[in-house]
């Protein structure tokens, strides 16, 4: 099987930084303007706050003017001013005017129209190097035969609301600055949150065996599920495609076999009536080639039956050294031909849960491949354990594996430098690899020490 | 000749800077040149220990300490306010008024509690309570009355003793009086009956507590309301034949308070100085330095009657309020 391609794929951004920025970015806008309504509101309260006591001042002021023989007294109460103590010690400022004329108190003081309904106008305004914030209201008082107008302003400096404010503006960064950290804290939760979904898709198709192409099950959010579907027609696709591939494969080596069968029936029959020694020879070449294209043929066929068992195993109990023993009486003649002698030793019984025909086919595989490269009279070792793992350990004493890129040789059609002259397809060591992954299991090749490649294969 | 040292001494204070001061003196420093001017209605004998304690530390510096009246020193700084570097007075009001209107410099960082303070300008460094004086021998064997309607009780039963024989401040001149005057009239009620019946026994009117001391002891008055405590506590050490009440009732209490000029030419020193009076007068036990009593403790603990610094000390200081006053003062005491 190929190997999957680790080309680095075109990545522009991130999904992950581009929510979260955008999450932390709102969120410092919206304190900033939380900040802002709020300190303005505070601001607006305040000044209302300061504005009410002017106004109670100014009018206890106006209520204590009275007209008395035609004179005005204004004997206004101690609180007055007393209710415009401040923390800040503010400085106060007052005048009393009898229509335009200052009857008493400051009379710099700037001047302000009173509202027309008669209620309490303010104002702010500069009165000796410091910001005031006053409040004007009139009242007519009537005599015996005179109207009067008395005007009164009372006018107080901003040094407490300023200590207020200051107060408040920082009470309330600290708020949007906590409000602003939480927010950051739920961006990020929020952005591993949203992201969760395409990593559990990433993971799943990431932890699916090379063979698997059946579509996505698992729920995914709605914003997924155009990519989702469209990767599972993708793979439906891939998968009926990759099928029909092996299928033809399958189809054609079958057909290619059969024939061949007959040929090589024909090439012996002729063998046994041919008597020149050439024309002799020419058929032993020929069977030999027959051979060679069956038993390929048949390792094609083994490997499209693989791909195919692998997507639906059918795990029963299976003997490794019943399994074994079986193999070995089938190989028997041919090893008696060659004087090889096959020996099995390890535990009495190795129970695995498996393939019974996959791992047939792929053990069959290897020990065909060791009788075909041991030398004649040779001894083929095989052993089976069972722990750690469920082992097959197949030792001969051939040439061994070449040294260099043991690895590749499990590839498909790839066979080593000295299987010259050997038949062979370069499928047997793919098959049994695949046998060993389909069940988690590997194969490992290795040379001994002492000549003779060894092959484990392990479940 | 007579005739003409009439003439010279009548225009004696315009030749000398037109000021008549109450008192004045001079202590030199090491510098002449540099000097500060102090405007205070404080009795040099009461200052004159703060001011050598300055000089001690800052011997450079002389001290140029002028003496007058309450709302004198209220018309005089607001002529010349760059004439003098620190005001010191015992009308509370005044100077509150002068703070507001500006008057008075920033002091930061000075160390000094929260109700005796304005504006980080007015410091106020004393804490002295208004009493009554009244003469050790017409009380002999009599119970002296504690508080104001004990004294109108007493005044009342030997009218004939006492006629001619009151006495009070004349709010009319004094400022310290008036805001004693006030703030009475602003606590109690009985402060009116109490003048209504001075008024009429024929109460003599001062502008000093001193002179009002003065005649006590010597019997030219028997009784004398709303006499300075703090100057009647240093004579009292001396002479007998007068005795102190503080009214049990209402001790309307004063503080003698300091700021320094927005326009002063030597920020520095006034403020060092400024700095020195209060650090020698904020100990809350009498000063060993200083005759003037110490800065009191919180009012808000011990003593409400304390006139507080805040703006509505302005509020008997307007036109129309003070001539409604007057007016009812006037119609009580002078009948």
């Amino acid at each position: 099987m190929a190997e999957v391609s680790h080309e680095p794929v075109n990545v522009a951004g991130s999904l992950r930084y581009r929510l979260t920025l955008t999450l932390i970015g709102g969120a410092a806008a919206l304190a900033i303007l939380l900040f802002v309504v709020v300190r303005g509101y505070a601001t607006q309260i305040a000044q209302q706050g300061q504005d009410s006591i002017l106004k109670a001042s100014v009018t206890s002021i106006l209520d204590a003017a009275i007209l008395r023989d035609g004179v005005v007294e204004v004997d206004f109460p101690y609180a007055a001013l007393l209710m415009l103590s401040t923390d800040s010690d503010d400085r106060v400022f007052y005048a009393i005017y009898q229509d335009e004329t200052l009857l008493s108190g400051y009379g710099a003081l700037p001047r302000a129209t009173t509202g027309a309904s008669g209620g309490a106008a303010h104002r702010t305004a500069r009165f000796d190097d410091a910001t005031i914030r006053m409040a004007t209201a009139s009242r007519t008082l009537v005599g015996a035969d005179t109207r009067t107008v008395i005007t009164v302003a009372v006018a107080q400096t901003q040094d407490a609301m300023q200590v207020t404010l200051a107060r408040i503006s920082r009470n309330v960064g600290l708020y949007g600055l906590v409000f602003f950290l939480l927010s950051v804290l739920l961006s990020f939760w929020a952005t591993t949150t949203t992201i969760r979904p395409l990593q559990r898709l990433t993971d799943s198709i990431t932890r699916r065996g090379p063979k698997d192409l059946s579509p996505v099950a698992s729920p995914v959010p709605v914003e997924m599920a155009s990519l989702v579907a469209s990767l599972n027609r993708f793979m439906a696709r891939l998968d009926t495609s990759l099928r029909q591939s092996e299928d033809f494969i399958a189809e054609a080596a079958h057909r290619v076999r059969t024939p061949l069968a007959t040929v090589r029936s024909h090439a012996e029959a002729t063998l046994q009536r041919v008597d020149r020694d050439e024309n002799r020879q020419a058929l032993r070449s020929m069977i030999r080639a027959i051979d060679e294209s069956s038993r390929a043929a048949g390792q094609l066929l083994d490997h499209a039956m693989i791909t195919f068992r692998a997507d639906h195993l059918e795990r029963s109990e299976v003997d490794l050294v019943d399994l074994l023993r079986d193999l070995v009486l089938r190989f028997a003649p041919v090893a008696e031909m060659k004087d090889i002698e096959l020996d099995i030793d390890g535990d009495a019984r190795v129970v695995v849960a498996g393939d019974s025909i996959l791992l047939q086919n792929g053990i069959r595989n290897l020990l065909d491949n060791a009788l075909k490269y041991s030398p004649v009279e040779s001894r083929i070792a095989i052993r089976v354990t069972s722990a750690p793992a469920p082992t097959i350990e197949i030792r001969d004493q051939g040439p061994g594996f070449p040294k260099n890129n043991m690895d590749a040789l499990i590839a498909r059609f790839s066979r080593g430098d000295n299987a010259k002259g050997i038949i062979g397809s370069g499928l047997g060591l793919t098959i049994a690899n695949d046998v060993a992954l389909v069940h988690g299991g590997k194969l490992t090749l290795s040379n001994h020490p002492g000549g003779g490649a060894c092959v484990i294969f392990s479940l | 000749m007579r005739y003409l040292f009439t003439l010279i001494f009548a225009f004696w204070p315009l030749v000398t800077g037109a000021q008549d001061w109450e008192d004045q003196r001079f202590f030199p420093g090491g510098d002449e040149a540099r000097t500060l001017r102090i405007l205070s209605s404080t009795d040099t004998s009461f200052f004159a220990p703060i001011i050598e304690r300055f000089q001690l530390e800052y011997p450079a510096w002389s001290v140029q300490y002028l003496v007058t009246t309450t709302s004198e020193i209220d018309q005089v700084f607001r002529a010349a306010p760059d004439a003098y570097d620190i005001v010191i007075s015992s009308a509370m009001d005044l100077q509150l008024k002068l703070v507001n209107d500006g008057f008075a410099l920033e002091l930061v960082g000075m160390d000094h509690p929260d109700w005796a303070q304005w504006r980080q300008r007015l410091f106020a460094f004393t804490s002295e309570p208004a009493t009554i004086v009244v003469n050790s021998a017409a009380f002999q064997g009599k119970p002296i009355p504690r508080t104001r309607q004990e004294m109108i009780n007493a005044l009342r039963q030997q009218p004939d003793l006492f006629r001619g024989k009151i006495g009070t401040y004349d709010v009319r001149q004094s400022g310290l009086g008036y805001l004693f005057a006030t703030q009475d009239a602003r606590a109690s009620e009985t402060y009116w009956r109490l003048m209504e019946v001075m008024g009429s026994l024929d109460a003599r009117l001062y502008c000093c507590s001193g002179q009002m001391i003065d005649d006590v002891a010597s019997g030219r008055l028997l009784v004398a309301y709303n006499v300075l405590g703090s100057y009647a506590a240093v004579r009292r050490k001396e002479d007998t034949r007068f005795e102190i009440i503080l009214p049990s009732d209402f001790p309307t209490t004063m503080m003698r308070t300091g700021f320094v000029s927005r326009k002063t030419l030597h920020p520095v020193a006034a403020e060092n100085f400024i700095r020195q009076m209060i650090r020698i007068q904020g100990a809350g036990q009498d000063s060993p330095i200083s005759p003037l009593p110490p800065l009191g403790p919180s009012p808000e603990e011990t003593n409400p009657s304390v006139i507080s610094l805040e703006p509505a000390l302005l509020t008997y200081l307007d036109q129309l309020k003070r001539r409604t006053f007057i007016k009812e003062w006037m119609s009580a005491v002078i009948q």
